[in-house]
């Protein structure tokens, strides 16, 4: 009983520190750069190959390999944001014709990333084994990797939340999420923090999608769909643009997943899916709101 | 006899008091002023009328039924009509049917007698916009949307018609063709609340002027009444919509 | 006159190639037929998301959802009922859907109904996913295939109901308040009209047809499954190809669908491998190079978001 009860609490927190990791990079672009980014769960999927091709072709472990992968992930991110959704902004007439315009952008970049996964490292499923043996823990076992994930996505984001809460940089960037008009009057280069901020989102992704891969064995070029679903449920239930709220939402959603696929495995989509009507019915500015 | 009556009118947008216990109530085939600074929650005060939004407490009966709360389309379709601050038309329809749009989902109970095209083709004529039947309503200038505008709230067959600062930007002959049409509205029987910042369209053709300050009523009465009145001249103090020689 | 002259020689040019498509079977082989059936089948979607999507500027993404609920409905009854009755229940369970969800989810800003509807074709089919390995045992079912010719004069008469929809839905006095709604939903809710049961009905009415041609189609396919009852590019595609051939009246989509889908069609078969690269590849140029084709949409759109945020002033 003792057992399983912690196996939920660890299940939870490992699948919330990772939902609240896509969630964070969502709500980045979403909030401050206005971009609705359907492919956001693509770039977790390439954080998940990335691991697995330095891991089974490198022997690079997956937790050096979050080091290395970051920068490269941001920079993918930041680039094309200056030159797809840039353009895209500096060509439309209003903010709600960018937003559509965007997300059918990034419909179109889903196509090309999963396209090119499937060319590069082919549809069978795939997966390695890191870390995969069990340790004892407070009187049950565990799989290491396990607990090497939690910590690690822990200490990502409490890092970057201290960078948002603590730096000249992170500061701006809430500031933007809140509201980039504002900001920008208030001396921030708006266009610099558009595309750090995308930067950042593509970067979390991919952190989150080596953190994926680490506890997975399910590597395929279409995982990445349901990750940007989550992430735009947790992004509603935390409200839009509140970067704490996306935290926070993602570890009740981690939460609520780890109980529903306890009772019924194959429903915890399902569930989410309920959730996320819920909200958008009752409260679509997420319970976390004012 | 009471056509509209609102008691203890309350809303608020988070932690903003738009409209503050409200009171006050309008005769039938009157015209009423409403007057105030800006942000003193007139057009919420419209908003609330027209089933735009809810109020959180208070009773709006109008003819003798509580309204408030109800949908938009329900109460144009009791009798309640009106225009918007920022013209709300619909850029690519033609004006007639803007005007057939009124006529033909405003009113479920008593349909004109002739066919829709002779009605609307009145309407047309009452306004003055005959000449503009088929143009296209983006095309207008903005003294003729906003007619459009009132030939659409006439077209529901309102017995009481919200118009809200239908004579901003609009020049004095303007103006005066407006005021025109407004008492010739009231001849027809139909009840005119109106938002204005003109006030000499106030002074001139208003029976009575309610004046909103902070959400609250600050003051009820004849239109030379109010300019008297020492609360009103002061709020109105320091603010650029001031008060009788103004145009 | 001009215009009139050119009103008649487009209908008689629609008329002509409706009989070309109607003989088709007795003059084109059997491939044509199938390859012209894909064809239609792009063109019904279309037109059926136009209805609904192209007057309110609602971006709906739910097109798979209601396709898979008509494949599903025939998969389930197609050894039992004669085919214009698995249709027509296909069609009326799509557009029960729809009304449901959209009077649920139509109330919300533009953004949220469109992440909505994305979610909506997943939970649907993950429910189905779960519903086969849970309840029914067998993922998928095996399907009672159809001669071509019959699959092909059954789209055609669906074809020819969306159509004659779309022409009666603009031309009524239902049609005039859906584009007032386009224009203003507030103006529009304050002249007498009932937003949202129009919005709701024009939702539904658009999803019945999804419905039909989802039912038509599974006829085609010997097995069925979730991933591809309600594969989420159909969502997609019809959205592309309204937007690249235009929406200001019924021939646009027409041609513009018949286009792409003509190009697709070529595309899986010639790069069955690089199929998605070039179509995310084309939705990219159409975007960013061809916004006027999107402008319309998105001016509804954007007039949806101001309303709902401009309440509060």
């Amino acid at each position: 009983m003792f057992v399983k009860f912690l196996d939920i609490v660890i299940g939870s927190l490992l699948m919330g520190g990772i939902y609240a990791l896509i969630a964070v990079g969502f709500s980045l672009q979403y909030g401050v750069a206005r971009v609705l980014n359907v492919a956001h769960g693509e770039f977790l999927m390439l954080g998940a190959f990335a691991a697995w091709s330095l891991f089974t072709l490198g022997g690079i472990n997956p937790i050096l390999s979050l080091v290395l992968c970051a920068p490269v992930f941001f920079m993918i991110g930041f680039l094309i944001h200056i030159t797809l959704f840039r353009r895209l902004k500096i060509s439309a007439e209003s903010l709600a014709v960018f937003e559509g315009n965007s997300m059918l952008a990034s419909f179109g970049l889903m196509f090309i990333v999963q396209n090119l996964a499937l060319i590069i490292w082919g549809a069978p499923v795939k997966g390695y084994s890191y870390l995969a043996y069990p340790i004892s823990f407070l009187g049950a076992v565990f799989s290491a990797n396990r607990i090497v994930t939690l910590i690690t996505s822990i200490i990502i984001s409490v890092v970057f939340y201290l960078f948002l809460a603590r730096t000249r940089t992170g500061k701006a960037i809430r500031a933007a999420a809140q509201d980039p008009v504002a900001a920008a009057h208030m001396g921030v280069s708006i266009n610099k923090m558009l595309a750090l901020c995308f930067g950042f989102g593509t970067m979390m992704a991919g952190l989150a999608g080596l953190l994926v891969s680490m506890t997975s064995i399910m590597v395929t070029p279409f995982m990445g769909m349901e990750y940007t679903l989550i992430a735009m449920i947790v992004v509603v239930l935390g409200g839009l643009g509140n970067i704490k709220g996306s935290f926070i939402g993602g570890f009740i959603l981690g939460l609520v997943g780890t109980i529903v696929s306890y009772i019924q495995p194959g429903l915890s989509m399902v569930a989410f899916y309920l959730i996320f009507l819920l909200l958008l019915l009752v409260k679509p500015a997420g319970i976390l709101a004012k | 006899m009471k056509i509209l009556d609102v008691q203890g009118l309350k809303k608020k947008f988070g932690g903003l008091t738009a409209t503050a216990n409200v009171n006050f109530n309008i005769e039938q085939g009157e015209i009423v002023g409403l007057i105030g600074p800006n942000g003193a929650g007139k057009t919420t005060l419209f908003n609330l009328i027209s089933g735009a939004i809810t109020p959180d407490s208070g009773v709006i009966t109008f003819k003798g039924k509580n309204i408030a709360g109800l949908k938009p389309y329900r109460i144009c379709r009791e009798g309640i009509a009106r225009t918007f601050q920022s013209v709300k038309i619909f850029a690519k329809m033609s004006v007639f049917n803007h005007i057939l749009i009124g006529y033909l989902f405003g009113d479920h109970k008593n349909k004109a007698s002739g066919s829709s095209s002779e009605e609307v083709a009145k309407i047309l004529d009452f306004v003055r916009l005959s000449g503009m039947s088929e143009s296209r309503a983006g095309d207008l200038t903005l003294a003729n949307q906003k007619r459009l505008e009132v030939a659409r709230a006439l077209a529901t067959q309102p017995e009481l018609l919200l118009l809200d600062e239908v004579m901003a930007g609009l020049n004095p002959t303007e103006v005066a063709e407006t005021m025109e049409l407004v008492r010739k509205i009231r001849e027809k029987g139909i009840t005119v609340i109106m938002i204005e910042h003109v006030m000499k369209a106030i002074m001139e053709i208003c029976d009575r002027v309610i004046v909103l300050h902070h959400g609250e009523k600050l003051a009820e009465g004849k239109p030379e009444e109010i300019t008297q009145n020492k609360s009103v001249i002061e709020v109105y103090l320091g603010d650029s919509a001031c008060l009788p020689s103004e145009t | 006159m001009k215009d009139k002259t050119k009103k008649y020689s487009l209908f008689a040019g629609f008329i002509v190639i409706l009989l070309l498509l109607i003989s088709l079977p007795s003059y084109a082989s059997s491939y044509r037929v199938i390859f012209v059936t894909n064809i239609l089948m792009y063109v019904i979607l279309t037109l059926s998301w136009v209805i609904f999507s192209g007057p309110t500027g609602y971006i709906s993404l739910a097109t798979a959802a209601f396709f898979g609920i008509g494949v599903y409905t025939s998969a389930v009854l197609s050894g039992t009922l004669s085919l214009p009755f698995v249709i027509l229940i296909g069609a009326l369970a799509s557009f029960c859907l729809a009304f449901v969800v959209g009077s649920l989810t139509l109330r919300l800003r533009g953004m949220y109904f469109t992440m909505f509807t994305f979610a909506l074709v997943q939970l649907i089919s993950n429910f189905a996913h779960w519903y086969e390995v849970n309840v029914t045992g067998t993922v998928g079912r095996l399907v009672i295939s159809l001669d071509s010719t019959i699959i092909y004069y059954s789209i055609l008469v669906v074809f020819c109901l969306v159509l004659l929809a779309s022409y009666f839905i603009k031309r009524s006095k239902f049609g005039l308040a859906l584009q007032s709604i386009g224009e203003s939903e507030e103006a529009a809710a304050h002249s007498g009209i009932n937003v949202t049961l129009v919005k709701v009905t024009t939702f539904a009415i658009s999803a019945f047809f999804m419905g039909a041609v989802g039912a038509v189609m599974t006829m085609r396919w010997t097995y069925v499954d979730p991933p591809t009852a309600f594969d989420i590019r159909l969502s997609f595609m019809p959205l592309l190809m309204a937007i690249f051939g235009g929406m200001g009246n019924l021939f646009s989509p027409i041609i513009g669908s018949s286009i792409f889908a003509y190009l697709e069609e070529i595309l899986t078969t010639k790069f069955p491998y690089y199929y998605m690269l070039l179509f995310g590849g084309a939705m990219l140029l159409v975007i960013v190079f061809m916004p006027h084709g999107i402008e319309g949409v998105f001016r509804k759109f954007q007039k949806n978001n101001k309303q709902e945020s401009a309440k509060k002033t």
